[in-house]
């Protein structure tokens, strides 16, 4: 417990220190939010109007009542609202992070239903036809960009077979069925690439597992090929993959962009860019904030996960 | 032979072994036409050193050996059943059941991330097909067997929170969950520390007395096998070369190979009545003929210290609260005092978490004390002097395959401290590899080749080499013999003896091997929990044994004499203390005797009243 008081209290730093970092960064970066908002239209902007949209959003305030205000803000849950349109953007990211969330998580999940037990599998044949197609085609999945990949499957599933329109959004209440046919594309995009990882890793790290001591041990107590697999082999030979697998999602969480545009998918991703572009503040620091909590709660999660499956971490 | 009860167990015959492993050139042959018997109840042990093709015969017995890679011929039945050529299915409905194996390493052998009591019951599940509930309780019972104290609440532990010693309780109970009618043990106990193994095979022979069980002993240790085996086999490259009851080869040893083996092996005591070490007598393995050992002249010259070692002290923070107040430290190495004259050889003795090795490391300065001063030809070590003192002071250490970088060659190994050190020009550093490599009894030759070509007695030769560039005047060997075959350990034992004649070397000797120690040292210091507990001349520890701590240790060392069996009953089932303490532990005040001129023992603690 007092372990879980230490973990809680470096998280909430840490969330502090990147919410800092943000804040200064997007603020010293070059361009003017309520100039590149009202140069949309063309021209240049008028002073006065900027001087006074600057005044109504508090930024002709010091910097130091800025980031005070932020964190005030911060600290009652309230994300702001944006400097472009004054919506509400804890409203924009609640509907938008499920989105990126469903995507991630499916995409998550098609790759440890293929890389773990195809991993195994290779590394408890090595040599034979299955390990080495499998890692050759792992090399090639690897090396493939995601929106190549993504522009491939539309071109053969939604272009030569018809069988899903190439993109879009539909919500789950609305259309169940649409929704996870859109779903699976972006999906199957990114989670090729992480079952090459997920494959890798694990058989890898089997093969390291395979000749230890304790694996002798279960083969000389006349345990079935099955319950060695399982509770003696896998077991230790997770440990690298959950790390592995764990930096991969956590950098799925800001790096989706690239399939969210491929496949117009209304995501947490796009939401950012499109923040940083227009510099608004709140929309910025508002989805990176999200996603770092996140991170820090999947990182939380692992160390728990270690602890399930390692009893040498547990103290 | 001590069969309690022979029920209607049978018993292992092998015959004809023929063992080959496939490599890229086509077969090699590991094991020719081995025969041997063993009945219920029985002990045989297979003795051989490294690439005898002892424990090969162990994982054929058990068909553990990989199947594309190996060709076995020849005949093994446990009873009337052949095991070569059962069905992969009977063979491991056979594993675990009627054949169980122990391994050497208890630290490995246990999946760290399935509690204990789990990876007992699992056996008995496999086998007998009980549910879990009723796996358990008969779990718990095996582990009270096997001597592992509250075994109940230490069913749901790990194997990281079980020693060394109750590890190898834990495979045993394994071994034992199914009442196999055979029982391999593969080096059970090389692991172990010399006073758990005493109990270790204790236990082993404990259980065969009541199970009725065959025990094949697999070892290179002519002590345990005097200790516990009814028959040998000797083995040698593959071959058998001799077989027989343990009392008649030990007697009577025929065969040179034999011979040679059995007289690497140091006696505890057969030193007594000289003061100065004395050179193994090297045997040839095909005459079995002793060539002539020289004799030392006495090296010692008490009036030059090399090495003042004045209350070290250091600990380690184990355990910390979250303001960083430290709730437990490990007292590694406690008020230690001790010196070294000009061509003295002191041994530090002790068990594992003794200190004895950190000692090694804050005299070497690879460690900074916490208190306490080292001085070196007089110089005291400091952090401005540490570099220059660390070319008098150089270190050999246990592992001879892993001390040596495998990708520099020989010759830069053994000159990489002249580089470091920045004392001699290339051409200079070829010369020096060169003379360093003779000296140690090896071919210049060989400089330019890499470490994995070299078998680990070559390897700690040129460890030695490497050791000897700085022209140091002390040498610290930590464990430096103890990995190494019996014929091996004898001959580089022998090179730092004639080293020490020829450049008047200190030594320190760093070994928990308390035999070769009799052999090698002057002086012997025993350390226990970090502490000294007893230091004086060779003679008079291994003679005049005072503290309870040496006594323990002396007694626990198997005697290669099958006539000397020790009376079983008298091992204490104790574990070794841990030097981990809390973090306002005061070390109480110790006080030392001096028994006869230059034997120091330390006043025993309460803790040794009993």
């Amino acid at each position: 417990m007092f372990w879980f008081l230490r973990r809680g209290i470096a998280s909430l730093v840490m969330l502090w220190v990147i919410v800092t970092l943000v804040f200064m960064s997007i603020h010293f970066v070059p361009g003017d939010p309520v100039e590149l908002l009202l140069s949309q239209d063309g021209g240049s902007a008028d002073p006065a109007t900027v001087q006074m949209i600057r005044e109504d959003l508090g930024l002709n305030r010091p910097i130091v009542e800025q980031y005070v205000e932020k964190l005030k803000g911060l600290a009652s849950f309230d994300l702001g609202r944006s400097m472009v349109d004054d919506s509400s953007v804890s409203a924009e990211i609640a509907r938008r992070l499920p989105r990126t969330l469903e995507l991630i998580g499916l995409a998550a999940l098609i790759s440890l239903v293929i890389g773990i037990p195809a991993g195994i599998y290779a590394a408890l044949h090595t040599g034979r036809t299955f390990d080495r197609v499998a890692s050759y085609l792992a090399g090639f999945a690897q090396g493939i960009p995601v929106f190549v990949l993504g522009t491939l499957l539309i071109l053969v599933f939604s272009q030569m077979l018809k069988l899903t329109s190439a993109g879009g959004f539909v919500a789950f209440s609305q259309a169940p069925g649409k929704h996870m046919g859109l779903l699976l594309m972006p999906s199957l995009s990114i989670g090729i690439g992480l079952a090459a990882i997920v494959f890798r890793i694990t058989r890898a790290s089997t093969l390291e597992v395979l000749p230890l001591d304790y694996v002798r041990t279960a083969r000389a107590k006349g345990l079935g090929d099955r319950r060695i697999v399982l509770h003696h082999i896998l077991r230790n030979a997770l440990i690298p993959v959950i790390t592995i697998f764990a930096l991969q999602i956590g950098s799925l969480l800001g790096g989706t962009v690239l399939v969210e545009y491929v496949f117009n998918w209304p995501g947490l991703s796009g939401m950012l860019v499109s923040g940083v572009n227009a510099r608004d503040y709140p929309t910025v620091t508002g989805v990176i904030l999200v996603i770092s909590a996140l991170f820090i709660g999947l990182n939380f999660l692992v160390d728990v996960l270690y602890g399930l499956t390692d009893p040498r971490v547990r103290k | 032979m001590s069969i309690a009860e022979t029920t209607k167990k049978p018993g292992l015959s092998i015959s004809g072994l023929n063992i080959s492993f496939r490599n890229k050139d086509g077969w090699t042959s590991v094991v020719r036409n081995l025969g041997f018997d063993i009945a219920p109840g029985e002990t045989v042990a297979i003795v051989g050193e490294s690439g005898s093709g002892k424990s090969v015969t162990a994982l054929s017995v058990l068909g553990l050996l990989p199947q594309q890679s190996t060709r076995i011929e020849g005949s093994i039945r446990l009873g009337d059943k052949e095991l070569l050529s059962l069905s992969p299915k009977a063979l491991k409905a056979l594993r675990g059941n009627e054949i169980a194996m122990i391994f050497q390493e208890p630290m490995t052998s246990l999946n760290p991330t399935m509690c204990i009591g789990d990876q007992i019951a699992e056996s008995i599940i496999a086998h007998r097909g009980i549910s879990k509930a009723e796996a358990k309780v008969e779990a718990i019972r095996l582990m009270e067997k096997v001597h592992i104290p509250s075994a109940a609440r230490r069913y749901g532990e790990y194997p990281h929170q079980f020693s060394g010693g109750m590890r190898q309780r834990v495979m045993i109970a394994i071994a034992l969950a199914c009442k196999p009618a055979l029982l391999i043990a593969d080096e059970p106990t090389t692991a172990l520390d010399v006073t758990i193994q005493a109990q270790v095979l204790n236990l082993i022979k404990e259980l065969q007395e009541e199970e009725g069980m065959a025990v094949l002993f697999i070892t290179h240790d002519m002590g345990v096998v005097a200790e516990v085996a009814d028959r040998m086999v000797v083995m040698y490259r593959g071959d058998v070369v001799e077989e027989g009851t343990t009392t008649e080869i030990f007697a009577n040893a025929r065969h040179p190979y034999t011979k040679a083996l059995l007289s690497a092996v140091p006696q505890l005591g057969s030193m007594s009545g000289s003061s100065d070490p004395q050179p193994f007598a090297i045997y040839d393995i095909n005459t079995g003929l002793a060539a002539e050992a020289s004799v030392l002249k006495s090296t010692v010259d008490t009036s030059e210290i090399l090495l003042d070692v004045k209350d070290l002290s250091v600990r380690f923070p184990v355990q910390q609260t979250i303001l960083g107040k430290v709730t437990a430290r490990v007292h590694a190495v406690e008020n230690v005092s001790l010196t070294l004259a000009r061509g003295e050889t002191l041994a530090i003795v002790g068990e594992s978490g003794s200190g004895k090795s950190t000692t090694g490391k804050l005299i070497t300065g690879l460690l900074h004390p916490t208190a306490g001063k080292v001085e070196i030809c007089g110089k005291p070590m400091r952090s401005d002097t540490r570099q220059s003192l660390s070319r008098s002071v150089q270190m050999i250490f246990q592992d001879p395959f892993a001390s040596l970088n495998p990708r520099l060659t020989v010759g830069r190994a053994i000159t990489e401290p002249l580089r470091i050190h920045k004392l001699a020009t290339e051409k200079e550093q070829d010369e020096i590899a060169a003379s360093l490599l003779t000296r140690v009894g090896l071919s210049p030759d060989i400089a330019k080749r890499y470490p994995h070509e070299f078998s680990g007695g070559q390897r700690q030769r040129i460890c030695v080499a490497r050791t000897l560039a700085l022209k140091p005047s002390v040498i610290i060997a930590d464990e430096a013999v103890s990995a190494l075959d019996v014929s091996v350990k004898a001959q580089v034992v022998n090179l730092l003896l004639e080293l020490q004649q020829e450049m008047q070397l200190g030594f320190i000797f760093i070994s928990h091997d308390m035999a070769v120690v009799e052999r090698i040292s002057h002086r012997v210091a025993v350390m226990y929990l970090g502490e000294i507990v007893e230091i004086g001349p060779r003679a008079a520890i291994f003679s005049n044994p005072v503290h309870p701590y040496t006594r323990r240790l002396i007694e626990a060392v198997p005697v290669p004499d099958p006539s000397r069996r020790r009376d079983r009953h008298k091992i204490a089932d104790s574990e070794i203390r841990s030097p981990v303490r809390p973090g306002d532990y005061v070390p109480p005040a110790r006080s030392y005797r001096e028994v006869s001129p230059g034997h120091l023992v330390q006043d025993a603690g309460p803790e040794w009243a009993a």
